[in-house]
């Protein structure tokens, strides 16, 4: 049954939505390129570890990249064929730079590893399931590429009441959850049954945005005799599946500032990654391919393909008729929340969701930035309920303890503050301009104190072996003029050098000068038993560093 | 009236023996502005302000002895940093002492060509160089601070200093062009 939620989310957009441009045609699977290129770090967290090499033959699906750390997954190849090169190669990225890639070329046998099912994950322990999640190389394939097992641990205490699958996708131009909500509901739905075992979720709500309705349908079809799973139609408003905004929306729960949906007992997963799961777990099929949306009026066919991860960008244009002359700018994501990219010859990753290829319509100039106005539309659209023209402010001042203070980092760069903003500020730019400041802050920070550290370590080093070699010379000097000392009886010497040394250690122990407690509030007696064992030990060992070197110079 | 004056001054009077007691028993131990001011220091170690290393100047500053712009790797931001610490007004850095560096470096030693003299090893304030006599020597990246130091030293010359690379773990987003000044009234009119 479809209902509208009761709720709904602060602030907000409506852009144009240009969705009809990419669904008039079923999802086309790409054919087998020659080359993929596949970077190391695809997810939120750490990078995998190329556990391959160079000419290795390897096999569709084989791991070739290992989990390293906690916040990692694995990566898989995306066919058969051999290794041609680890290093650095372009990545989708907005700076445009080059990160570490396992290159490889296909041998078109496209021969799958063996896949290990396992129909049977109800009679799982969920640590075991959760870790074939990771092994298949599962993240939230919504766009942040948060690895998934993580967000199927309930925790130790938590009772997860509700399993919101988003199925929104709010943001302009991308349809790819719609055309595989669509086409495989069943695969989804699937990987939904096993998601909420994973979690022991009591009910299921899967939020379509209500210009959905061919998903709505299918999906409502799918679902038809499960238990407490409930399509959701949510009126259309962006950005809607934002984790947070879209909480709000189904259940009217505010999630605070640096708290998870988890705490109050929600979590929310992409339908996509739910038919990943499916795969992963029915099929035991790794993660080595998802749908992607090519878009936008520079190629000439839009529409969703199903490519392999570490496909090169150019040749899923090539394959949508594109780029056309017409082509302005390249994006990945969409038009609100993507980042243009520097170059076609990066490869998609598992985050990209949409290839936008823009004409000078679509993304228009909209001219120089004007002064702000405060006229405060951008706080009435923020959905993270921030001050934006606050946050510019301090982002142009680079005043990078003050913006911190107006919670900068809850920000989640949905664009709608710039999108409205009658003055044209490109505000987004500026919050991301002092996040990775203040990140690059932390780093120098870090570095500074290990510097501090290993200059006062260096300073101590060099005090010491000043010390010890004064020491050393003394000594020399002294085994000169030691001969009388030596004289002394053996028993005598040796004693008095064990002694001299345990008064060392124990100046060394009480360096920072720290009296004993015993030695306060003494009797007389004591003061004057004391004063005598001083006296005899004066007398026996008038310099004890001389004692010492004698006695060491006896041996 | 009175009684609330009189009130007003008990809780002033209370309050202000409160504060002075705290401010007695609670005292922090050594010396804290030297922290503060070394806190602000690059951590470069290079002994271009005069000093042999950041808290040697913190030291001085803290004594008076050592004006504030005598800090070329933190440069401007330094200065600004420390003139609002002291309450003071900033003044550009002191030329004597050096040229601003805006661009981040490290040493690199040309390892075919180092003849293991351990001279850099005793330069580096901060031990990143690893080596033995004879030996061929490296530089530890990770610690390397950029100051220099261990250059002139090197009888062979076979150290050079080259800027750090960014990766896209330490790529920034460059400042948007700022909005213009003012709305365009003239060009409108
Ligand atoms: S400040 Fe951040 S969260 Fe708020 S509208 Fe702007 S981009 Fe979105
Ligand atoms: S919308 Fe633009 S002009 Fe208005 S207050 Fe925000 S930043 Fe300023
Ligand atoms: S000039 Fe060099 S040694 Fe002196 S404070 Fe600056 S970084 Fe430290």
């Amino acid at each position: 049954m479809s209902t509208r939620p009761l709720f709904s989310f602060f602030g907000g957009v409506h852009p144009p939505m240009h969705k009809d441009v990419s669904t008039g045609q079923p999802i086309d699977v790409m054919p087998l390129a020659e080359r993929y290129i596949l970077p190391l770090h695809q997810n939120i967290g750490q990078p995998a570890k190329p556990v391959v090499s160079v000419g290795e033959r390897v096999l569709k699906g084989q791991r070739i990249g290992h989990a390293e750390g906690y916040v990692s997954v694995a990566l898989h190849a995306p066919t058969s064929g051999t290794i041609a090169d680890i290093g650095a190669y372009p990545v989708p990225h907005p700076s445009g730079l080059s990160d570490n890639c396992i290159v490889m070329t296909a041998d078109g046998a496209d021969e799958w590893t063996e896949c290990v099912a396992l129909p049977d994950y109800e009679n799982i322990n969920p640590s075991h399931l959760r870790n074939i999640v990771r092994e298949a190389g599962i993240v939230g394939l919504g766009g942040a590429g948060f690895p998934s097992f993580i967000k199927l641990n309930p925790g130790t205490h938590k009772k997860i009441d509700t399993l919101i699958m988003n199925g929104i996708e709010c943001e302009p131009y991308i349809t790819c959850d719609d055309m595989l909500m669509r086409e495989r509901a069943a695969e989804i739905v699937a990987g939904i049954r096993i998601i909420r075992h994973a979690l022991q979720a009591n009910r299921v709500l899967i939020a379509i945005e209500d210009n959905k309705p061919q998903a709505i349908k299918s999906i409502e079809e799918a679902i038809r005799g499960e238990s407490a799973m409930e399509v959701v139609a949510c009126p259309t408003r962006y950005p809607q599946g934002s984790e947070k905004q879209l909480v709000e929306a189904l259940t009217g729960k505010e999630i605070p500032s640096e708290a998870l949906p988890l705490h109050v007992g929600i979590v929310v997963h992409n339908v996509g990654t739910a038919a990943a799961v499916y795969r992963a777990i029915m099929l035991g099929e790794p993660l080595t391919s998802r749908i992607i949306t090519v878009t936008g009026g520079g190629v000439a066919q839009p529409r969703n393909v199903e490519a392999r991860i570490g496909t090169v960008i150019e040749d899923i244009l090539a394959h949508c008729g594109g780029p056309t002359a017409e082509t302005r700018k390249l994006i990945m994501g969409g038009p609100m929340m993507g980042f243009a990219l520097h170059s076609d010859r990066a490869p998609v990753v598992k985050t990209t969701n949409c290839l936008l290829a823009a004409t000078a319509e679509e993304i228009p100039d909209r001219g120089p930035a004007l002064p702000c106005i405060r006229c405060g539309a951008c706080s009435d659209a923020c959905p993270a309920r921030l001050l934006p023209q606050q946050l510019f402010w301090y982002a142009q001042a680079k005043d990078l303890d003050k913006i911190q203070e107006y919670n900068l980092f809850d920000c989640i760069e949905c664009g709608c503050c710039a999108y409205v903003c009658p003055s044209n500020i490109p505000l987004v730019h500026y919050y991301r301009f002092a996040k990775t400041e203040i990140w690059a802050r932390e780093r120098e920070k870090e570095k500074a104190e290990l510097a501090r550290q290993r200059f006062d370590f260096r300073q101590t080093r060099l005090e010491r072996e000043k010390a010890e070699r004064a020491a050393r010379h003394k000594k020399k000097r002294d085994e000169l003029h030691s001969e009388e000392p030596s004289a002394a009886p053996a028993t005598e010497t040796k004693k008095a050098a064990i002694l001299a040394a345990m008064e060392r250690a124990k100046k060394k122990k009480d360096a920072p000068r720290i009296t004993p407690a015993n030695t306060e509030a003494l009797t007389p007696q004591q003061q004057q038993m004391i004063e005598e064992v001083e006296q005899r030990r004066r007398q026996s060992r008038p310099n004890p560093e001389q004692q010492s070197a004698a006695s060491n110079g006896d041996k | 009236m009175l009684t609330a004056i009189l009130a007003l001054g008990a809780l002033a009077l209370v309050f202000g023996l409160l504060l002075g007691f705290a401010a007695v028993r609670f005292k922090v131990e050594g010396d804290p502005l030297v922290e503060k001011i070394d806190a602000l220091l690059p951590q470069t170690q290079c002994g271009q302000c005069g000093f042999p290393g950041c808290r040697p100047y913190a030291t001085a500053i803290a004594k008076g002895e050592a004006d504030i712009n005598q800090c070329p790797p933190g440069g401007q931001t330094t200065i600004v940093a420390l003139a609002d610490l002291l309450g003071r007004d900033p003044k550009p850095l002191n030329p004597e002492n050096g040229q601003e560096k805006v661009e981040k470096t490290v040493a690199i030693i040309r390892e075919d060509i180092c003849i293991g003299c351990t001279l850099c090893i005793q330069a580096c304030p901060v031990d990143a160089i690893l080596g033995a006599p004879k030996q061929m020597h490296t530089v530890i990246e990770k610690e390397c601070t950029g100051c220099e130091l261990c250059v002139a030293p090197c009888p062979v010359e076979c150290i050079d200093m080259i800027p750090v690379k960014e990766d896209i773990g330490s790529w920034k987003w460059k400042a948007p062009p700022a909005p213009a000044t003012r709305p365009r009234a003239e060009s409108d009119a």
